[in-house]
């Protein structure tokens, strides 16, 4: 590593319609380190490096890379000039194979212009298998998991071979194992001199792979710091302006009568004789790898899939449920892992979004009552802090953590009495994690149960009363959350 | 918070910015069209070109339904024809002029609730079965009529076209008696919320618990429906219902739709625009009949104007975004 910037960015400014999201930002990067951009939701991370990457254009300020002052003037012009980007919302073209897709643009050609397709495949082949990946080129796109598109997103910035790598939110989506090949992979792209931005609000991140850390709030810098000399109190404290000394500030609620039991669920997707009760007041986690069937779980018990066999009782009542609508009306909700293929609805309004699942409370006679359905928008907003110029603005332009906020609130907004949380917390930052927990708390004080999925062990220790792993579509093991240890999960879920 | 700047006013005028830009173009026409002839600005041209507008504006507000939710519909001309003549033919043979509005709208529905049902359980994509529909209503209209207009109602049927309210036609104030409940039904009820939410993200209003086929199949309802109603107005105004009635209706209704700001992609548009859009069809086609343009010209200008405007909706989205 050594000290000459790579990269400059000097009072940087960026003004969307009534939002100032930089004012005035400066960053430097060195050559061959890993630089943590942190903040809070809506801090300007993401607005910062898509500036960076040619997505937006700022309003003012200058960017030298090399010494050299650049006028990024779009994604293919950032990637020319050797900075590659993995944003924050997927990119990929579903209708296209993983091969088509990590090499969209750049397709390897022979004779008459037609596309290599060997070719694709076996470089595909070799940048997945240097991240560990056991994913078959051809497939499309369409048919991966999260993290597995996630992991296709990765690939495609390094075979890019960038001087500068921008990494939106990358684990996100990702478990613990396929967070350990990402950072192989960061430290082997650094030892070959390539800087890394790397944007994270996973804090224990931050100290495993994080040379720098800068911090923005509100759209400022408050600074850079080597991150052998700070901490991690030091910096939340820098980024949310207040101390905040309990990251998991878990309550035991009373544990009431039974209100979910699940018997024998089996369904085509992959699930295996799954069976669990939930009790009011709870929160179940469940852990478990990537495809261990978490998700598949979830969507059963909401309807989404066709049971093969296999029963769910609600209140000790068996309960036949064929559709979201039915599951709804049953008193659940589910939040769902990928906010924008499922949560949200993007050219919507924060309010209309905030109210889709309840707009029956506030319709009469098939008409919506425009004042109480703000005032419930209102409350959220204003109880989760989401950070939004108003309630009509459209949610595609919030902030990442921002627009999950929405998508809890909308199911709180439901009143549901059982929740099923998969990935709750998912991009959202530490100081907005401690308010879901703390309401999550109260949720359970009140008497709703929760089924918590999380991939972030911390989260699952942290936060749950009992804790079920599952395993190749099958609950492998049950423990008390007293008695639980990230090993002893790990060790289940594994199957060791 | 980061509410910077944003009052009540300048939230207004974002929120209808683009209808304010579609209301300028239209009265941008309406001025060169009264400087280069003192005729367009009488009051008699001005009813005139409302009353050219009806038909269009009425069909485009089911179309703009339709669209909305991502979806489109090939078939409200055809249906229109059919709905026309089926109407003609119980009048004529007798039954009472509500009667026979009940049976256009019921036949316009019929074919609507038809599309929906192709589409929400027949997992066809709206392109095709519209189309289909598109072609079998005309076949239908010709059959039933064997590709003869039925011609000569009652007066009192008539002056559904020729009868005036206050000096207003009655066609134009079923029209504009149609934007309003659309607008209302679009922006307060909740059929409009899951029309939007539906056309903004499926899946996400799915797993919402919006009952996604019934409101999709309801939305082509509504339009064929219109198509309907459409067909009553046209049929009193000719005094006669022609098989061969509202070929392309579907184009003009879906030029209206998009010039108004209604995005194809789905999860956007109001009626507002939509009737504006059925408006600078209708002065375009009158100022250049009154121009004496050649109508050869006036398909070029037409085909021309709907794609600028476009451009610089789309232009003006960019920006804004
Ligand atoms: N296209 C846009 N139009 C309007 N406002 C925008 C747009 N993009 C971002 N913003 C606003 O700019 C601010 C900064 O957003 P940004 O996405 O950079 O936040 P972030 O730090 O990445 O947050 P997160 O951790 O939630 O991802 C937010 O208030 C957001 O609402
Ligand atoms: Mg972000």
């Amino acid at each position: 590593m050594t000290d000459a910037p790579v990269l400059e960015m000097r009072e940087i400014r960026k003004t969307f319609p009534g939002v100032v999201a930089l004012d005035g930002v400066d960053f430097a990067l060195r050559r061959g380190e890993v630089h943590i951009l942190l903040g809070e939701n809506g801090a300007g991370k993401s607005t910062l490096m898509k500036i960076l990457s040619g997505a937006y254009q700022k309003t003012a300020g200058r960017i030298t890379l090399d010494g050299e002052e650049v006028e990024i003037k779009n994604p293919a012009h950032a990637q020319a000039l050797g900075v590659a980007t993995i944003y924050q919302e997927f990119n990929l073209v579903p209708h296209l194979s993983v091969g088509e897709n990590i090499f969209l643009g750049r397709e390897p050609v022979r004779a008459f212009g037609l596309i290599d397709r060997r070719a694709v495949n076996r470089q595909a082949a070799e940048v997945l298998g240097g991240l560990g990946l056991n994913l078959d080129p051809r497939r499309p796109v369409k048919g991966l998991r999260v993290a597995e598109q996630q992991m296709v997103e990765v690939a495609k910035a390094l075979s890019l071979d960038a001087r500068v790598l921008i990494m939106d939110e990358p684990t996100a989506a990702l478990t613990e194992h396929e967070i350990k090949e990402l950072f192989a992979a960061i430290r082997g792209l650094k030892e070959k001199g390539v800087s890394v931005v790397y944007i994270s609000h996973r804090m224990e991140e931050l100290f495993e792979i994080g040379d720098r850390v800068t911090v923005l709030r509100d759209g400022r810098s408050v600074g850079t710091f080597d991150v052998k000399e700070t901490n991690k109190f030091e910096l939340i404290r820098l980024m949310v302006n207040r101390d905040l000394t309990e990251l998991f500030p878990k309550e035991h609620a009373e544990r009431g009568a039974e209100v979910l039991r699940v018997e024998g669920l089996t369904t085509r997707g992959g699930l295996k004789d799954v069976s669990f009760s939930l009790h009011k007041g709870e929160v179940l986690g469940i852990a478990g790898l990537l495809g261990a069937g978490r998700t598949e779980l979830a969507r059963a018990i909401f309807g989404l899939d066709k049971l093969e066999s296999g029963s769910v009782k609600i209140k000790g009542e068996t309960r036949r449920i064929g559709s979201p609508r039915a599951a709804i009306n049953a008193g659940l909700g589910f939040l769902t892992e990928d906010r924008k293929a499922q949560g949200l609805v993007l050219p919507l309004s924060v309010k209309d979004n905030l109210c889709l699942p309840s707009v029956d409370k506030f319709t009469s006679l098939g008409f919506v009552d425009a004042k109480r359905e703000r005032g419930a928008a209102e409350r959220y907003v204003r109880e989760l802090r989401i950070r939004t110029p108003g309630l009509e603005q459209k949610v595609v332009y919030l902030s990442g953590g921002n627009q999950q906020k929405v998508v809890l609130s909308k199911w709180l907004c439901s009143e549901a009495e059982v929740f099923i949380f998969d990935e709750p917390t998912r991009g959202v930052d530490v100081g907005a994690k401690a308010e879901i927990y703390q309401l999550m708390n109260r949720l359970a004080a009140s008497g709703v149960a929760i089924i918590m999925i999380s991939s972030e062990l911390p989260e699952i220790l942290g936060m749950s009363d009992r804790i079920l792993v599952m395993r190749a579509g099958t609950v492998a093991c049950e423990f008390d959350a007293k008695e639980a240890t990230q090993e002893k999960i790990l060790e289940c879920a594994l199957g060791e | 918070m980061r509410a910077r700047g944003i009052g009540l006013p300048a939230n207004f005028f974002s929120h209808y910015a683009r209808q304010l830009g579609t209301l300028s173009g239209l009265l941008g026409m309406c001025v060169v069209l009264s400087v280069a002839t003192p005729f367009f600005w009488t009051v008699s041209n001005l009813l005139n070109v409302a009353e050219q507008a009806v038909i269009i504006a009425v069909v485009a507000a089911g179309m703009t339904f339709v669209i909305i939710t991502g979806g489109i519909d090939l078939s409200v001309g055809s249906v229109l024809a059919f709905a026309g003549v089926v109407m003609a033919s119980v009048l004529q043979a007798g039954v009472p002029v509500p009667v026979a509005l009940a049976v256009a709208l019921g036949t316009g529905l019929g074919c609507g609730l038809l599309n929906g049902a192709l589409i929400t359980v027949g997992r066809l994509p709206p392109f095709i079965a519209t189309l289909g529909m598109m072609s079998v209503a005309r076949g239908a209209a010709l059959m039933f009529t064997e590709g003869r207009p039925v011609s000569g109602f009652s007066g009192s049927f008539r002056s559904l076209a020729t009868g005036e309210v206050l000096g207003v036609p009655v066609s134009v104030v079923i029209m504009v008696g149609v934007y309003v409940v659309a607008h209302v039904v679009l922006t307060r009820t909740k059929l409009g919320r899951y029309t939007y939410a539906i056309g903004g993200n499926e899946e996400a209003a799915l797993l919402s618990g919006v009952n996604v086929r019934l409101y999709k199949a309801a939305v082509y309802g509504i339009s064929g429906m219109l198509s309907g109603l459409a067909a009553v107005i046209l049929t009193a105004r000719l005094n006669s219902a022609q098989p061969i009635a509202g070929m392309m209706y579907e184009l003009d209704a879906i030029a209206a739709t998009v010039i108004g700001g209604t995005s194809l992609l789905g999860g956007e548009g109001t009626v507002v625009g939509t009737l504006i859009g059925a408006l600078i069809m209708a002065v375009l086609r009158n100022g250049l009949n009154i121009l004496g343009v050649p109508s050869f010209v006036q398909q070029v200008v037409i085909g021309s104007v709907i794609i600028a405007a476009v451009l610089i909706d789309m232009w003006l989205k960019r920006r804004a975004g």
